[in-house]
């Protein structure tokens, strides 16, 4: 018997058990807890928003697919565009109107995504650039948040009146609350001292778990510190970037905070707060548009964390992890351009490494 | 013994279970023998036999030429059935020179071969040259001529002998039985060739996931100080001979250098088998283990085989295919090659023969490029696959050699971990061939430039000869017309003497105009 081979290709002959669809499935299951808790603390509507945000994405990939000519069905497949619609939905006030996670869904895939070339060649990150242009224009939807009404709760909204929140013309009304973040810079900016303003909005169980107004997905600080050990642990994504971006922001609070505990928060409050943790895991760690080099992410990451610093504090938004990652994702092509490993055998100029002395090894 | 950290890497299944278990024998005498005559890195051998020619065990087949080039010996006693060319094992298939010898299935050695009594007696010199003799060549995979690597201390200050037992390619366990089973030859292979190199260090490194050959290899090594057991941890490529070298010794080899340029020469743990049998018994390289084995292959062995023997008859005698194979490949997973077909014959270097199964190879279709970074953090080498392969997809191949194409290994392990399958070291290997193509090209143009000019100004210099030599006869010639008029003119005019004193004012005014 003698068969022939297929037609010659180099090696390896061998693959490590991954794929892009393996990535993506993984980071959606780190962010399913957070997310699940989003949905039960926001009631119905956050599970309609969730879902057409999701749905809108995909049509809009499909549609875009189609338009480009390219095979829909292994690029759908991939699980990029879920992903997409899905942390898109994680920043959004989660009583917003369906059509905001629509469009925002439509921007993310089509303008951010899919003008670029699509997959792994875009270069800001597509839910950011959604999210920043729907708080341009949309500006009161993407800041009417609620406080938490948990399923089933005495006052949350049924499944019917839900849909009337999420799909209604008029919108909603009641509940409404500020978060965290943006209450307390609108009572610092009207001359009151953190000691007075922190107490009644602001507490460590509360900022950790959760139970707070704010984004759908972004409240809950330990489910998102969980999914994000989880993707280090399974090797998605390293450490690098989370730890250094969260450590930016850590120090600069800490240090801000000795300097004038009655003007600036600590850095608990920082990390804790808004986006800090979805960010520092799920969005400045996206693949596609932070730097491929262990140096160049920790100096990406650092960016991310000073700019977050910097416009939370100073300032026109309460919260900056979009901006941060955006303004970021914008250097990575330099950074990447600069940021290179040391090629063996070589130094660091290119030049083959010469050794002063008479090759005498080490033992 | 204190090791060092080496950059990147992958920790592939090494799938050795499959193998490592069954104990070396010997491969039946196959029916005929295709031996190339070019089976190492160099010049290919030139016959020294002719048709129809009977020849015992260990008779010259075919001489080396030149510096770097290997001799080729008859495998067994038998009659040479032609001199002409058969399919390469090489994945084009192509046809090589090779001879093909009938068996008389006697297998009786020659009656020169002859050992050496004491090895340790002869000058290195004298070494190398029997290496040599023997042709015994790299037989990890490299293939190049062993000797060439003994005699390096003549330009090199060489202070250290590595053995290279990583054996990090899954799958393979032909070093491994070899070191289990046969570890005081290969000691004793190893000193031969510590002696040829005048080095007094000698480190031995084993990979973890073979404690037996590590213990085996203890054991024969204990006898002699100078030799060390380094136990390396499980990592591919970890059998790198510069990353060896690097985790052995902390140094990195200078970029286009060799190990020899830090005083190092590594060397297989068959080749210093071969060596002891080239030294102690005068055996010339005929043959070599070979681990068959994948998830396709019914009984995963490791054969002891004759060069020259066809695939097939290995695949035979394991018992054939399990299931259909997806890939039949020489060699190890990683950077082994596809074969052909089944008929082609084994040679010094051939290591392995794997049949894998669709599940083994786990291919898939290529992806885009998702910029994950997983190339960057496996890459030994330092450098970024992932833009290297953008340059090479866009026809770019300069701005591939000015990220480091040159200095990648092609391990392979760039592409082993890309979640998106791109195929990185085709990419790379390609870039590679066309840069080598064109480098070729370059030169060639180059040198029929040279020629063309050296043409022009030949023809130039003829040209400028002949124009010379006609205005040499026309001068001759006007002189000739002249003397022949002056005489004439002294003829004519007996006692006018006017005429000719005026003619050559006339001709020095009209110089000047």
């Amino acid at each position: 018997m003698s068969i022939e081979t297929p037609a010659a290709k180099a090696g390896p002959f061998a693959h490590e058990p991954v794929s892009i669809p393996r990535t993506m499935g993984l980071v959606m299951l780190a962010l399913l807890p957070a997310t699940l808790f989003g949905i039960v603390q926001f009631g119905w509507p956050a599970l309609y928003l969730f879902v057409a945000t999701i749905l809108a994405a995909i049509l809009a990939e499909a549609a875009s697919l189609r338009v480009a000519g390219k095979p829909v069905r292994p690029y759908l497949m991939d699980g990029s565009a879920i992903l997409t619609g899905w942390l898109l939905a994680m920043t959004l006030p989660p009583w917003a109107p369906w059509w905001i996670g629509a469009v925002g869904s439509l921007l993310a895939i089509v303008v951010a995504k899919q003008v670029f070339g699509g997959i792994g060649q875009n270069l800001f990150n597509p839910a950011m650039v959604a999210r920043v242009a729907l708080l341009i224009t949309f500006p009161l939807e993407m800041t009417s948040f609620t406080v938490p009404t948990p399923l089933f709760s005495a006052h949350a909204p049924g499944l019917l009146e839900s849909l009337a929140i999420t799909f209604g013309v008029q919108g909603f009304d009641a509940f409404s609350g500020a978060t965290v973040l943006g209450h307390v810079r609108t009572e610092l900016g009207q001359g009151h001292a953190l000691s007075a303003i922190l107490p009644e909005v602001f507490g460590s169980v509360s900022g950790a778990v959760g139970t707070v107004a704010g984004s759908m997905g972004e409240t809950s600080a330990l489910l998102l510190l969980g999914g994000g050990i989880f993707l280090i642990y399974k090797r998605i994504i390293s450490w690098h970037i989370p730890v250094t971006m969260m450590g930016t922001i850590a120090v600069l609070a800490t240090v801000m905070h000795l300097v004038d505990p009655e003007h600036y928060t600590g850095p608990y409050y920082h990390l804790v707060s808004g986006a800090t943790l979805l960010g520092a895991f799920f969005i400045a760690t996206d693949l596609v548009t932070s730097p491929v080099t262990r140096l160049g992410q920790i100096i990406f990451a650092a960016g991310c964390g000073l700019l977050v610093y910097v416009i939370r504090t100073w300032a026109g938004y309460p919260e900056g992890v979009a901006f941060a990652v955006l303004l970021m994702n914008a250097c990575t092509p330099l950074i990447d351009h600069y940021v290179k490993p040391r090629v063996y055998g070589r130094d660091r100029r290119g030049q083959p490494i010469e050794y002063a002395d008479d090759a005498e090894v080490q033992s | 013994m204190k090791l060092f950290k080496i950059r990147g890497g992958v920790h592939p299944d090494d799938r050795k279970q499959l193998a490592a278990g069954q104990a070396i024998e010997s491969l039946p005498m196959p029916a005929l023998l295709h031996i190339p005559l070019q089976q190492h890195i160099g010049a290919p051998a030139s016959p020294a036999v002719r048709r129809g020619q009977r020849v015992a065990k260990g008779d010259l087949l075919a001489q080396g030429q030149g510096v770097i080039s290997a001799p080729v010996h008859a495998p067994t006693s038998g009659r040479i059935m032609g001199v002409g060319s058969y399919p390469a094992h090489h994945a084009s298939g192509l046809s090589v020179p090779t001879i093909t010898l009938q068996p008389d299935g006697e297998d009786r050695w020659a009656d020169h071969i002859q050992g050496v009594e004491d090895p340790f007696a002869l000058e290195p010199e004298e070494v190398a040259a029997r290496v040599a003799k023997a042709g015994v060549v790299g037989m990890g995979g490299a293939t190049f001529p062993a000797a060439v690597k003994l005699n390096l201390r003549k330009r090199y200050r060489i202070h250290t002998l590595v053995i290279n037992g990583a054996e990090c390619e899954p799958y393979l366990t032909c070093d491994d039985r070899l070191m289990r089973e046969r570890a005081d030859s290969v000691i004793d292979g190893i000193r031969i060739m510590a002696h040829a190199l005048g080095v007094e260090r000698i480190i031995v490194a084993i990979e973890n996931n073979k404690p037996e050959a590590q213990a085996a290899m203890a054991v024969a090594a204990a006898d002699d100080s100078r030799i060390r057991i380094a136990r390396l941890p499980t990592r591919y490529p970890m059998g790198s001979e510069k990353h060896l070298v690097q985790t052995l010794t902390g140094r990195e080899t200078p970029a286009r250098g060799l190990t020899a340029d830090i005083g190092v020469v590594v060397h297989n743990p068959a080749t210093a088998f071969a060596v002891h049998e080239a030294l102690r018994f005068g055996y010339p390289l005929v043959s070599r283990v070979v681990t068959v084995t994948g998830g396709a292959i019914a009984q995963p062995r490791n054969l002891r085989v004759l060069l020259g023997t066809k695939v097939q008859d290995l695949l035979d005698h394991c018992g054939g295919f399990r299931v259909d194979p997806e890939r039949l490949i020489s060699g190890g997973p990683m950077m082994g090659q596809p074969l052909p077909s089944t008929r082609v014959p084994m040679v010094k270097g051939s290591n392995g023969v794997l049949a894998l199964t669709v599940e083994e190879t786990n291919e898939r279709e290529p992806m885009p490029c998702i910029r994950c970074g997983s190339c960057v953090q496996a890459c030994p080498c330092g450098l970024v696959p992932l833009e290297m392969a953008a340059h090479t997809r866009v026809g770019d191949l300069e701005g591939a050699v000015g990220l480091g194409l040159m200095d990648c290994i092609s391990c392979g392990s760039c592409a082993y971990a890309c979640p998106g399958h791109i195929p990185l070291v085709q990419f790379f290997n390609y870039a590679k061939g066309e840069m080598a193509a064109r480098g070729r090209a370059k030169q060639k143009q180059a040198e029929t430039k040279r020629l063309a000019e050296q043409r022009t100004a030949r023809m130039e210099a003829i040209k400028q000869a002949k124009r010379e030599a006609m205005a040499k006869r026309k001068r001759e010639m006007a002189a000739k017309k002249k003397a022949e008029a002056e005489k004439k003119a002294a003829a004519e005019a007996q006692g006018g003497q006017e005429g000719q004193t005026d003619r050559p004012v006339r001709s020095a005014s009209e110089t000047e105009a």
